[in-house]
């Protein structure tokens, strides 16, 4: 659990929710802001992955919603859904981006996301003693393995590019 | 059913607008936008009671990002702006954004003073170590050694150290973060909105086009080890010797702030007029 000692402390199932959905809704944010800047750096075959992305954990965020009945996991997630240092295990890194980035590194940069997630959810399973909070997180990790497993199989389908992949005839660093 | 349970409470995105930004992918700004938004909803503050105020530079297009209200001025006077409509509306809560070229070189006097003054307001330097708008000059904060065509050989000289600069001028509350870490730059700005005075919040962005070496400060940052003093002495001590990447809230004063003892305006407009009249 070391690795996440800046977690949020699960108490109740209702935190649990509150927590996942936190996870899904950074997840969202970042891949929309993504999506976004390949937009408007013109970059329409990354635009489409990111947004498949976004939605995919839209789908997530908005399953656990539904599955919270009646609990405002919302509300809840504002209060106590907080890292205290670090982010979310599921928010890319958006410093990694670049405008002309591939669909291989637009997967390269959701897998350990995706990767971290599980161990999240799997670190809770374990630690847990409360059946509630362990079958629904069982639920979460099994979700998460299956994102896991997609990506690999996406990467397969996205060969890495060229190591010329960066490169253009305009570049911006037109002072070096 | 959630949006019946939560409408009342502010959530992140609704204090961004539709205004997609156009930085560059991979730019530290972009974690900044989203402290900003992470700030606000935490302190439950209704966009329309915020003002954000910028001057010129890629940092300082945020106010376009956001969906309170914005005012993007003319290069290195947003402070001037700020500290104007904070004495004349203290209702509103006034956060300046600018960047290291534009508070420090050509806003570097209005810094010292918004300091000295301590207007209840936050400014917030997203501090990259160059002009990035305008290809990569060298900025006060640049390091010596920094070495491009525009600066061969680097600048040989000494960086700015704002926050040093400001402990010395009177800020009243001094904080360093990094933008990677927007969940704890959202906490510090809370913090830095919450406490009376002026506060100063150097944000480490790094600029991924002119600066790439940048990306690694995050491998660099770490957390303050010591928690935050109310000793300008002791502050000054820990902000002269440490590695310029000590994240966290470094200093907390106890200054009050500068208002005005009334609202009531001297001089009536109207007698204002008549002087003047041609």
């Amino acid at each position: 659990m070391s690795q996440f000692a800046d977690a949020p402390k699960i108490a109740s199932l209702a935190d649990l929710f509150a927590v996942a959905y936190q996870i899904e809704a950074d997840a969202v944010e970042r891949y929309t802001v993504l999506a976004d800047q390949m937009e408007t750096h013109n970059n329409p075959e990354l635009v489409a992955v990111f947004r498949d992305l976004a939605r995919a954990e839209a789908i997530h965020r908005d399953e656990i919603l539904r599955l919270a009945g009646d609990i405002d996991v919302i509300a809840h997630a504002q209060r106590m859904a907080k890292w205290k240092r670090g982010e979310s295990p599921e928010e890319s890194d958006l410093s990694s981006a670049h405008y002309l980035m591939t669909p291989w590194h637009a997967l390269q940069l959701a897998l350990p996301g995706e990767e971290r997630a599980l161990a999240f959810f799997t670190s809770i399973v374990e630690s847990t003693t409360d059946p509630e909070i362990k079958r629904m997180a069982a639920e979460f990790m099994e979700e998460e393995t299956e994102h896991v497993n997609l990506v690999h199989q996406l990467l397969k389908k996205y060969p890495s590019p060229p190591e010329s992949w960066p490169q253009e005839s305009d570049p911006p660093v037109s002072q070096e | 059913m959630s949006t019946a349970k939560t409408q009342l409470a502010c959530k992140p995105a609704d204090y961004k607008s539709d205004i997609k930004p156009i930085w560059c992918p991979g730019c530290g700004d972009y974690h900044v936008l989203m402290s900003f938004t992470r700030a606000f909803a935490e302190l439950g503050l209704p966009p329309e009671q915020i003002v954000v105020v910028s001057g010129i530079g890629c940092s300082s297009r945020i106010p376009a990002y956001t969906n309170c209200y914005g005012f993007h001025g003319v290069h290195g006077r947003s402070l001037a702006v700020g500290a104007g409509l904070k004495v004349t509306r203290p209702d509103l809560t006034v956060v300046v954004a600018s960047g290291d070229g534009d508070g420090y070189s050509i806003g570097g006097n209005h810094f010292l003073h918004a300091c000295r003054r301590n207007v209840d307001m936050t400014y917030v330097v997203m501090d990259n170590h160059i002009y990035g708008m305008t290809k990569g000059q060298p900025s006060p904060t640049t390091e010596p050694e920094f070495d491009t065509a525009l600066s061969p050989g680097g600048t040989g000289l000494r960086p700015f150290h704002p926050l040093v600069i400001a402990l010395a001028s009177g800020a009243n509350f001094i904080a360093r973060c990094f933008s990677g870490e927007p969940n704890e730059t959202a906490s510090v700005l809370v913090e830095a909105i919450r406490h009376p005075g002026f506060s100063f919040v150097e944000i480490l962005s790094p600029c991924v086009t002119f600066r790439p070496d940048e990306k690694n400060w995050k491998n660099l940052v770490h957390p303050a080890p010591v928690v935050a003093t109310d000793d300008p002495a002791k502050a000054a001590r820990r902000i002269m010797t440490d590695d310029g990447f000590n994240i966290g809230i470094l200093y907390r004063g106890d200054r009050k702030p500068y208002a005005p003892e009334t609202g009531q305006a001297l001089v009536e407009l109207s007698e204002l007029e008549k002087e003047f009249e041609l």
